[in-house]
């Protein structure tokens, strides 16, 4: 870890943050807390074989929350001289009212887990060394096949840093890296065209390149083969089939059909589909669901969540039974529980809501091999662009960007980009078989909600489910 | 929710003693400018500078009580320069004059990273706008709409849902949001200028219990720059719950071809897309199906779409675009034929041709195509005869991104109702609708009169004569 970067942050000690609380507690109120937040980041942009722009931020705030019971009082400035912060506090202590406030007590760090130790921030290497990665991506994509007629590919760094302080005593400081890199190619072949994308993601340093399948050739290369294969994709089927989900990034359909779902606000508010579901089957037993921020250096982990509780491994469903929901503090005050560490939150801007980390399944017996071959006419899905949940009535989309048909237990065409449609829990009872190859993807997933948008992972193994609905075009 | 929360007074809650000043368009004009000026003294051969200075209120009540109340102010600087051909961009929050001035140093710096391109210089002097024009953006009443007065509007919004019908058994709340903002941009092409305007909403969402545990939302919404123009707080909570007592009893439907009505909450969505592959930024990028087909038939002769930036009291007006070039209205589709692609400077450059003044951008970000007020032309049919249909589908609601805008296929998520015999006949939920969007808008058939303003994306209902409704 690399703890020499100096950042505004650095000035913040305790007595500042007992002062701000105290004002903030100053009309009532169970709890209060300060989110302080330096972020520096850079991006790099190369299209048409150069690089067409580079980027440069720094942001800094604080944002103050006032708990009372179940309310919020929030208030957030960018500017952190004393007037501005402690106007944030009194304006977020108005959602108190009356009555008292806790007794003041002494703040104490609390000791935390690296599950993101980088030997040096990306930031700190020259950006001609990101500029050269773009264009071996570049390079690699055209050189993949003639077919390419345009890549881009994009870098982007970010070096965050929290501090939270809360009025029972809680001091947690963090320091997130975070590393993007996309190449996007598109591939033209008389007057077919079509794009291909392929990324990585997480908590890395310079140091992620040199991983096994990251390297900006790899990037390339997948970039180019995925918008070449779609030149010949065919419409995909309508109706409920069976579907392969192959193992990584089909992880969306979990962050989707249950892990929305099992965020413990629509619990406490009973306004999900799995309210009072713990302790019941709600998938079928073939499955373990497990919400893990402690993955080394993946997108979605987190030392501490940004309510100072540190990050945690959680199982959410063990072998079908509903065991545990996502809890940020409020929920966790609601349920008795112990805050889970998924109290998470997009900026300085914005209160904490349960959040997932990297939502995972655990690994099955089946072998990837057979459970194509079980399938006689389905869907195998491999790549995938995003989803979304109604939490609700539980129905969830995903859209597939690199899918094939199978028949009779072989994979054959390639498909056009299409949705699959189902209803959370029940498509968690149609996990039929599952493969003994789990893969974490490492991609560059990004969650929405409430317009607050977090980093997230996924992961799974290959997956069957016995009935989903194929939204193509083809009837027949 | 816990039941040991006392209510709340509105009546006691507490203002804090100094606020933070009301965002001022001038100052942020002095602040652009000044930061122009250190720019150029810095070594820049041109430079763009935009400000931003709003405040913001939230306020969320669910069961009738307070469960978020928000109030900030932020104010932030984006930075383009140009040196030798060469861009870079750069944002900051720290307005110190040392920090700006670094700040203008380390900009003119970072641009000897990127590659010379004479295609990212800035606008010519003749292209820059010459008059701001007042659009009517600004309520000074809506200034004084405090948190209490929030509080009392979701109140009444989520409490006329909740009592409307005994189905409804819960709610995700009501939110009323507004926000005050000003904004100033100045180039070295020979503009300065800025701009202010207010904005409230009020959003229900009320929640009803259906048949085998599972629970039904539904929502509606008011939205305006004046806080005037708002409808009545009671009257969007009873539609709100209106909507979604009609979605009991959803189910699938099997896998068929019929007829689909949008609804303009659903349609807003296609209708952005459709946009999207219009933007000059994407035809010069190839990643548009429509790259080859400005002049051509792109839509059934119904269609007239049209980007309106200067449209009075509008939700995305502007009266000048990202670049300092006047805001104009342009006309993408007529009759059903691709008029022309809205381009930024830079698009328009790589396609050999003039701006369109349709550039956005954000602090953090250069230019790039972007839409103020789309609008699909009303037709003249009331929008219900456009349910007259022997057999179809109605959506109200679409969910995912199954768009690909290089092939134009479209595939997404749905839920709306089954018709029959010209009648809404029962709720619908858990199917995809999918068509090649190409077949998609030279299938509009039937344009309804009851064009959506709240946004600055604005459809009315409409129907195409055929997709593939995939279901059971």
């Amino acid at each position: 870890m690399s703890d020499q970067v100096a950042t505004p942050l650095d000035v913040i000690d305790a007595a500042i943050a007992e002062r701000l609380l105290s004002a903030a507690l100053g009309s009532g109120g169970d709890y209060a807390d300060l989110y302080f937040e330096y972020r520096s980041g850079a991006d790099f942009v190369f299209e048409e074989g150069r690089v067409r722009t580079v980027g440069r931020g720094v942001t800094l705030g604080l944002g103050v929350r006032v708990l009372r019971g179940d309310a919020t009082g929030y208030a957030y400035t960018e500017e952190l001289s004393d007037e501005r912060m402690l106007e944030a506090a009194r304006t977020a202590a108005q959602i108190a009212s009356s009555g008292g406030a806790p007794a003041p007590v002494a703040i104490t760090p609390i000791a935390l887990p690296n599950f993101y130790a980088i030997p040096r921030p990306s930031l700190e290497h020259p950006g001609a060394e990101k500029v050269e990665l773009l264009r071996r991506a570049d390079k690699a994509a055209r050189a993949a096949d003639p077919r390419i007629v345009r890549v881009e590919a994009s870098l982007s760094e970010e070096w965050k840093e929290v501090l939270v302080v809360s009025s029972d005593g809680r001091l947690a400081r963090d320091r997130q890296p975070m590393l993007r890199f996309n190449v996007s190619a598109v591939a033209e072949e008389g007057k077919q065209r079509q794009g291909g994308r392929s990324g990585g993601a997480g908590r890395f340093g310079m140091e992620y390149f040199l991983r096994p399948g990251q390297s900006p050739e790899e990037h390339g290369r997948e970039a180019a083969r995925l918008a070449i294969g779609m030149l010949h994709a065919v419409d995909a089927p309508a109706g409920t089939m069976e579907v392969v989900l192959g193992a990584g990034e089909s992880g969306i359909l979990l962050h989707e059909a249950v892990g929305h779902g099992l965020e413990a606000d629509f619990n406490r508010k009973r306004t999900s589909n799995y309210t009072d579901q713990l302790g019941q089957p709600v998938a079928s037993a073939l499955c373990t669901v497990i919400d893990d921020g402690t993955i080394d250096n993946a997108r979605g982990s987190i030392n501490v969540d940004d309510e100072g509780n540190p990050g945690r491994r959680n199982v959410l469903i063990q072998d079908g039974i509903l065991v545990g929901y996502m809890q940020d503090r409020i929920s966790a005050k609601h349920f008795g529980s112990d805050p889970s560490g998924n109290g998470r939150r997009q900026s300085f801007r914005h209160e904490p809501l349960p959040r997932m980390t990297n939502t995972i399944m655990s690994p099955g017996q089946d072998d990837p091999e057979d459970i194509i071959r079980s399938v006689k006419r389905g869907v195998y899905a491999k790549h995938f662009s995003g989803g979304q949940v109604n939490i609700s009535n539980g129905d969830f989309v995903f859209s597939l960007t690199e899918s094939y048909l199978i028949e009779d237990g072989k994979v054959t065409a390639p498909l056009k980009g299409v949705n699959l449609i189902g209803n959370g829990p029940d498509v968690l009872r149609k996990v039929t078989m599952l493969g003994n190859d789990f893969k974490l993807s490492d991609g560059t997933w990004t969650c929405g909600k409430d317009g607050q948008s977090v980093p997230v992972g996924i992961g799974t193994p290959t997956m069957k489910i016995a009935e989903i609905t194929v939204g193509g075009t083809r009837t027949s | 929710m816990s039941a040991a929360t006392p209510p709340m007074s509105t009546s006691s809650v507490t203002k804090p003693a100094r606020r933070r000043p009301l965002p001022d368009p001038k100052a942020c004009q002095r602040l652009a400018e000044q930061m122009l000026a250190l720019s150029m003294a810095a070594g820049a051969d041109g430079a763009e500078v935009l400000v931003r200075d709003g405040t913001e209120m939230e306020v969320k009540i669910r069961l009738g009580e307070p469960e978020l109340i928000k109030e900030a102010g932020s104010r932030a600087l984006g930075l383009r320069v140009l040196k030798d051909h060469r861009a870079a961009v750069t944002y900051t929050s720290d307005f110190a004059p040392d920090a700006m001035e670094r700040l203008a140093r380390e900009t003119v710096a970072l641009a000897a990273l990127a590659e010379p391109d004479p295609t990212g210089d800035l606008p010519a002097r003749e292209e820059m706008a010459r008059e701001v024009p007042d659009l009517d953006l600004w309520d000074e009443a809506l200034l004084s709409v405090d948190v209490a007065e929030a509080i009392r509007r979701a109140r009444v919004a989520e409490a006329a849902a909740r009592k409307l019908d005994a189905r409804i058994t819960n709610s995700e709340g009501a939110v009323f949001g507004s926000s005050i903002g000003a904004s100033a941009f100045a180039t070295s092409a020979g503009f300065s200028g800025s701009n202010r305007g207010t904005h409230a909403s009020l959003y229900v969402q009320p929640i009803a219990d259906d048949e085998g545990g599972k629970k039904r939302n539904g929502s509606y919404w008011t939205a305006s720059r004046y806080i005037g123009a708002l409808l009545d707080a009671e009257a969007v909570g009873v539609e709100a719950a209106r909507r979604t007592v009609a979605k009991l009893g959803s189910r699938k439907i099997a896998t068929c071809e019929v007829p689909v009505v949008f609804s303009p909450e659903a349609a807003r969505g296609l209708l952005g897309q459709f946009a999207g592959v219009m933007s000059g930024g994407a035809v010069w990028r190839k990643s548009t199906y429509l790259a080859q087909r400005e002049g051509t038939e792109v839509a059934s002769n119904l269609v007239e779409i049209v980007d309106d930036p200067l449209l009075r009291r509008g939700p995305g007006s502007r009266p000048f675009d990202a670049e300092g070039l006047a805001s104009r209205t342009n006309v993408l589709v007529a009759g059903g034929t691709l008029r022309a692609f809205l381009c930024d400077v830079f698009a328009a450059r790589k396609l050999g041709r003039r701006s369109t003044g349709s550039a956005g951008r954000g602090i953090g970000g250069g230019p790039h195509v972007s839409t103020s007020n789309l609008i699909l032309r009303a037709g003249r049919t009331p929008a219900a005869e456009l349910e007259k249909l022997d057999r179809g589908l109605y959506v109200t609601d679409l969910m995912g991104f199954g768009f690909n805008a290089v092939t134009g296929d479209y595939s997404q998520g749905a839920a709306g109702f089954w018709i029959e015999r010209g009648e809404r006949a029962f709720p619908v939920s858990e199917i995809t609708i999918s068509a090649n969007f190409d077949d998609l808008w030279k299938g509009v058939d039937a344009l309804g009169d009851d064009l959506d303003t709240r946004s600055s994306v604005q459809t009315p209902t409409f129907r195409v004569a055929k997709m593939t409704v995939a279901g059971k």
